[in-house]
């Protein structure tokens, strides 16, 4: 399954017997100069936008460079510099609370109401429209512009809660203790498309196994804990490093949501937003290198953590 | 379907309906929030701005659509020029997209050659790198070469297959293709362009269906790129002019604000309601078995 299990499927690799290893290596010469002709764009594209920027910044990751003067090392010079960066601790606080509290959330909701979605329901494809269509706007700026409205002083919530009677004068997004919150029901508002992957995982859980369970007495709590669960790990995992690596990388909504600045108070301060100000509107090229090299790290160590930690819950059928 | 109710013994009774309609009723109500917000935000873009700030509910009292004729007219260009700007975009994306994702994809799933698992790897691990690890260097080329404020950067790269997701997801579609169809073609004679071209990409139609809506939708909504190649504001790509609508008015026209965006999210929801299909066989074949 999934890009995941291909990955892992490599590193094993498979066993082939001397005969199957000559035929493989004919047909390889064969086929070697139209695969590397199909290639060519894919591998282009490979060292000229990936492989090749990939070396560009970590080299400049130890230099100072305003894009006007040539870059100038300056050994590790950004990393203390880093150590010692405020904001930059400000943004790291702030990602990893809406990566740590976002994703799980979000992942909870999609998982919960896809198991309401699948038992046969009448509606399904409705229900379905209705949950995954705001996993498609939510990336927009209309969305975000739509978040700034709902969570203000005089926004949709507030207009709400005083229709029913309640004082409500606080404006989410411009208060420090709730801006961040408003972001991450922005993150949760989009669970639809784990949903739809939790869908399709379920779909794949063969009917014989709720059978037998069923025949052996298993009540609705074994069958969720003991079939349902294991056989939907592989899913569960895929959604929550996917997950995890896009919310590290989410932008535009606090972006627009605070105006740009990740306040108030940097409480909105998104990593890449910090990024963003310091390579690109104080062009900071070096400086801005360096943090986008510990995003990589951060974002590698989460899913190295996400690999290792599936050992011990993921489960898989073949 | 897996239906464990019926699976506990035949029950029709009255205590499994009001289950069922406890299910739809709690089905109704997350509904209703998740598209609430939605309706709402149309609803409001007919209305006076004082009086989007005062009104929660969905009722209407007449058609306001001064919103739309002052939004369409209130940055430098009217709002259509932007459109045309992120359209431009959008289709370079998708034909990009997928000319040069499905030439990999056949390599990846139908040939043999040296490295190839290497490759395969790697492209795997990009799908997962960060674009940020990337975006500097790749900005200092593209102001090199003088190409900020062209549409170069958002569009060149995607001609040589740097979205590897969709790679992935045609290489998975490909291996279902049966490999029969080919064999039969190379012993007519068929060189593996003439194979491609003639039986992998019309049978592969789904794939790129699925692989062209979802990058019609990315790139519509891509805010981050345009944000740092295109300044210009007659460069400005819809997301760029949404946001400008933030300075120009400092914040407070929501009216206009509310009606530009509903025409921003109306292509969105278009391409979500005729290629949800596709959108749905897609994540079938990557994120399932």
């Amino acid at each position: 399954m999934s890009a995941l299990g291909e990955l892992s499927k490599l590193k094993t690799g498979g066993h082939q017997t001397p005969e199957q290893r000559a035929a493989r290596r004919k047909e390889a010469s064969r086929d070697n100069r139209a695969g590397y002709a199909f290639l060519a764009p894919w591998l282009v594209g490979l060292f000229a936008f990936t492989i090749g920027p990939m070396l560009a910044s970590l080299y400049l990751s130890f230099t100072d460079y305003n894009l006007i003067q040539s870059p100038n090392f300056t050994g590790f010079d950004n990393l203390v510099r880093m150590l010692g960066d405020e904001r930059l601790h400000t943004s790291l606080r702030v990602t990893f609370t809406y990566v740590l509290v976002g994703v799980p959330l979000q992942l909870i909701v999609a998982l919960g109401i896809a198991l309401l979605l699948n038992k046969g329901m009448r509606g399904l494809p409705f229900y379905r429209s209705v949950f995954y269509l705001p996993s498609m706007l939510g990336g927009s700026v209309a969305i975000a512009l739509l978040w700034r409205q709902i969570f203000g002083t005089d926004g949709l919530i507030n207009q709400m809660l005083r229709a029913f009677g309640v004082d409500a004068t606080i404006g989410y997004v411009s208060h420090p203790d709730y801006a961040l919150w408003a972001l991450i029901l922005l993150h949760v508002w989009t669970f639809g498309s784990p949903m739809v992957i939790f869908l399709a995982g379920l779909r794949q859980i063969p009917t014989m196994y709720y059978e037998a369970a069923a025949l052996d007495g298993a009540n609705k709590r074994n069958l969720f804990l003991r079939v349902t669960l294991p056989l939907l790990s592989p899913i569960i995992f895929f959604n929550l490093v996917l997950q995890i690596i896009g919310a590290f990388q989410s932008f535009t909504q606090a972006y627009i949501v605070s105006g740009g600045s990740g306040g108030p108070s940097d409480s909105t301060l998104f990593y890449t937003l910090y990024l963003y100000e310091r390579g690109f509107t104080n062009f900071q090229m070096g400086y801005a290198s360096a943090m986008a090299w510990l995003l990589l790290v951060i974002i590698a160590a989460f899913t190295a953590i996400n690999f290792f930690a599936a050992k011990y819950w993921v489960f898989y059928d073949d | 379907m897996t239906d464990v109710d019926s699976m506990a013994g035949p029950r029709p009774d009255a205590a499994s309906r009001l289950r069922s309609a406890g299910k739809h009723a709690l089905l109704i109500a997350a509904s209703l929030v998740m598209i609430y917000p939605l309706v709402w935000m149309l609803v409001s873009s007919l209305r006076p701005t004082e009086v989007i700030f005062r009104t929660p509910g969905l009722w209407l009292n007449e058609l306001y659509l001064d919103n739309y004729i002052e939004g369409w007219t209130a940055l430098a260009r009217p709002f259509d020029w932007y459109i045309v700007n992120s359209g431009i975009v959008v289709a370079g994306a998708v034909i990009g997209n997928l000319l040069s994702c499905s030439l990999a994809a056949y390599a990846f799933a139908r040939l043999k050659f040296r490295l190839r698992t290497l490759w395969f790897a790697i492209m795997l691990m990009t799908i997962m790198l960060p674009f940020h690890v990337v975006i500097v260097p790749q900005y200092i080329v593209f102001n090199t070469f003088g190409m900020v404020n062209t549409f170069l950067p958002l569009v060149l790269p995607k001609f040589l297959a740097t979205d590897a997701f969709f790679v992935f997801l045609m290489v998975q579609f490909i291996r279902g293709i049966p490999r029969e169809l080919d064999e039969a073609a190379r012993i007519d004679g068929c060189g593996h362009f003439r194979i491609f071209f003639r039986i992998i990409i019309p049978l592969m139609v789904p794939a790129l269906a699925t692989a062209a809506i979802f990058t019609f939708i990315w790139t519509w909504s891509d805010f981050f790129t345009s944000l740092i190649y295109l300044t210009a504001p007659d460069m400005y790509t819809v997301p760029l002019a949404l946001r400008s609508f933030l300075d120009a008015t400092s914040g407070s026209n929501w009216g206009a604000m509310f009606a530009m965006s509903i025409v921003s999210l109306v292509p969105l929801f278009l391409v979500f309601l005729f290629g949800q299909k596709y959108l749905l066989q897609g994540i079938a074949t990557t994120g399932g078995k």
